[in-house]
């Protein structure tokens, strides 16, 4: 075919399928994708510039709002950081009850991912069903932290909630009643023709594509590679646990689906082991307000794969640095090779199957292909808002910004 | 003259079919919502969607082709609605019949999948351009087993005509027996003429956001909306009216007849949409010309054997 058959279309930034702004410039020819400019960045928020002006348990309450799905996972690293700095052991009890609701974050996150996938081919009935019982493990996770999705259980130093009886029992029951639906899940993945129509063949990543691409989660597992945090590099108490690292060999969008629904079995064994072995005690250590000077790499298994924080501490309550890799970012680099060969039709699945976040993911970068690039500072940057506003007519000079770290 | 035009235009013509294809509309969500464990919409949601639709501003796009734009919505209902005519409602009888007017249904019934084409192509969107390609090649996938599926029961009548062979299944309800293979090509056809899942490609919500549709807006839009409707109710009294031929008699009964008739093909419709996904366009025109039409030929083959052992 020739250049001239060729149609580019925009899949966002304002797409139906697309759930956060993304923009995905895909060329086709015919319904077969060429061609996948794969562009990020519409939702920055500066959380990490946020976390350098403010107290460490304050973080706590910025870090928990990086996802609103998989908010656990970041405190949950973000705390394991801090307390390694500070030198704090946390009580077994509270251990456990981090992993108990990482899992059950997981469970909802799976599911809410399911869902999602199967809107995004069509299957509607699918996506109603398995938000149906997303609903059990959200009310599971109001009664255990007060909200749906922003649960609050971590703190520097242990948990704020403990577990009572009669939630333990909840828990239990609703994981009961939960295992039934995913093994009907496993089942329906495996015997209905048009699902794996749909799913199998797409998006395919190879092992060797996966490890240079430095996929994770989710996306790694189903190309064959083992590569799951709680088993490489146990934290909290996965040390303890058994479970088994889900992987397949589909190496695409089947096998993702696969590795997920097999993986939510796993976890709900691991929410019972939980509840069987927690020890009674106390559920937080004493934390110091002041973190000694150093710096950290914390790593832990968010539902979408590796999510890594590194806090560099100066000595005061404020950190110095605070970066977070949330694990969708890991996962776009591999993306344009899941899309090329493709048809058009597989484009919002194949996205969809990383799971990506990506107000996560988003960061301010400065690309000017072709040009000279610099890096701001923090005054310039003031002073190009400034210049940038000036130009429109309002004059913001007169705001008074404290300066770095300045702000209590 | 004055009856034959009530007959066209209030009862059980054009007017009928507006108002009972809104409540096909909240049957078909109704029963896809219960499958699907939600509550579904109340009786008069389709109504209130229209009248809504009707009320909103007009949106043309500058690119747009502004006759052809306006004039399809108009051109694709008024196909379905003189397609209605020619099938029977009220007893054996249609409201107009003549030898061959099932060829001419049945070219009534493309018009609005070629104006759905047509209309995205005029909009010019790019949404709307991929869509619209989607729409003529599903076309060309169903439209062949669709029209052999419905014209192999008019070898064993012995007449091209929709009354016709609505009076002769109805006197030898027996034959109907031979025909269920075309039922069943003519029932998933009929899915892909609709746009509905698992052959919604060319409408594909996720991908292409609304496919032809996706420039129109306000009451152009309502009348498409009202189209695709009436085309559900159309096909699914043309499958009853050629397969399900049952008869009392009785005029009342036999409308009432109609009635579950009509509604048993729609839950069979709504049940194949809530338990399927989406196909890719190739494997839809795969799955059309590699099962549907070998069916739909050996329907033929199988009606023209059984007239000649038979003797018709």
């Amino acid at each position: 075919m020739t250049e001239y058959n060729r149609v580019v279309i925009p899949i966002g930034p304002q797409h139906p399928s697309l759930k956060e702004p993304a923009c995905f410039t895909v060329t086709l020819e015919g319904e077969k994708i060429v061609d996948a400019v794969i562009g990020i960045g519409y939702n920055h928020r500066g959380i990490e510039k946020a976390c350098e002006s403010r107290y460490y348990t304050q973080i706590i309450y910025l870090l928990e709002r990086v996802c609103g799905i998989c908010s656990h996972t970041h405190t949950t690293a973000f705390c394991q950081g801090v307390e390694e700095l500070a030198g704090v052991e946390i009580p077994r009890r509270a251990a456990f009850i981090r992993v108990l609701v990482a899992e059950i974050e997981r469970l909802h996150s799976h599911l809410l991912w399911l869902g999602v996938a199967a809107h995004e081919i069509g299957f509607d009935t699918m996506f109603m069903y398995t938000w149906r019982d997303r609903e059990a493990v959200l009310d599971i996770l109001a009664e255990l932290g007060g909200n749906r999705v922003n649960y609050s259980i971590n703190t520097i130093g242990g948990v704020r909630r403990d577990i009572d009886d009669s939630l333990k029992q909840d828990i239990l029951k609703m994981v009961d009643a939960l295992e039934e639906q995913v093994k009907y899940y496993r089942e329906l993945a495996r015997s209905e023709t048009t699902l794996a129509a749909r799913l199998a063949g797409v998006g395919k990543l190879s092992r060797e594509d996966a490890l240079k691409y430095g996929a994770v989660g989710p996306v790694i597992r189903a190309s064959g590679v083992d590569f799951d945090i709680r088993k490489v590099d146990p934290y909290a108490v996965y040390g303890e646990i058994p479970f088994k690292v889900v992987t397949d060999t589909h190496a695409d969008v089947f096998g993702r689906t696969v590795v997920r629904v097999l993986e939510m079995l796993e976890s709900i064994e691991i929410i019972r082991y939980c509840l069987e072995n927690m020890p009674d005690g106390e559920i937080t250590a004493k934390a110091p307000r002041r973190i000694p000077a150093g710096e950290v790499i914390s790593r832990t298994e968010a539902p979408r794969g590796e999510d890594i924080h590194y806090i560099r501490s100066n000595g005061t309550e404020i950190p110095d640095r605070v970066r977070v890799r949330a694990p969708s970012e890991a996962n776009w680099h591999a993306m344009k090779q899941m899309l090329l060969g493709q048809y058009l039709a597989d484009v919002p699945i194949t996205i969809a199957a990383i799971d990506p976040c990506f107000s996560c993911t988003d960061r301010a970068i400065a690309v000017n292909s072709g040009r000279e690039t610099e890096l701001m500072d923090w005054p310039r940057l003031r002073q190009y808002s400034v210049d940038w506003y000036k130009k429109r007519g309002i004059d913001v000079s007169s705001v008074k910004m404290p300066e770095r770290r300045s702000y209590f | 003259m004055l009856l034959g035009l009530g007959k066209i235009l209030i009862f059980p013509g054009f007017l009928f079919l507006t108002v009972y294809s809104l409540l096909f509309e909240y049957l078909d969500r109704k029963v896809y919502a219960r499958l699907q464990n939600r509550m579904g919409p109340p009786w008069y949601q389709p109504l209130a969607d229209f009248l809504k639709l009707i009320g909103k501003e007009v949106i043309i796009p500058a690119e747009a082709n502004k006759t052809m734009f306006q004039v399809l919505p108009v051109i694709s209902l008024s196909a379905v609605a003189a397609a209605f005519i020619y099938v029977p409602v009220l007893g054996k009888e249609a409201i107009a019949s003549f030898e061959g007017d099932l060829i001419v249904v049945l070219y009534f019934l493309t018009i609005p999948t070629m104006c759905l084409f047509l209309a995205g192509w005029y909009s010019r969107g790019v949404y709307a351009t991929v869509g619209s390609v989607r729409t003529l090649t599903q076309l060309f996938a169903y439209e062949v087993p669709l029209f052999m599926a419905l014209l192999a029961p008019a070898l064993i009548a012995k007449t091209w005509s929709v009354t016709g062979m609505t009076a002769f299944f109805a006197e030898h309800p027996l034959y109907i027996l031979i025909n269920i293979p075309a039922l069943f090509v003519a029932l998933v056809a009929a899915q892909g003429k609709l746009e509905r899942v698992p052959f919604d490609t060319p409408e594909a919500e996720t991908e292409i956001v609304a496919g032809p549709l996706v420039e129109y807006s306000g009451r152009l839009l309502a009348i498409f909306r009202i189209t695709i409707d009436c085309e559900l109710v159309m096909i699914a009294s043309l499958v009853s009216a050629i397969f399900l031929p049952f008869m009392t008699g009785n005029i009342a009964l036999d409308f009432v007849l109609y009635l579950v008739k009509t509604v048993a093909v729609l839950l069979f419709l709504a049940l194949m949409r809530s338990v399927m996904a989406r196909l890719r366009i190739e494997q839809m025109v795969n799955f059309c010309w590699k099962y549907l039409a070998p069916i739909a030929i050996l329907q033929i083959v199988i009606n023209l054997l059984v007239r000649g052992w038979l003797g018709l």
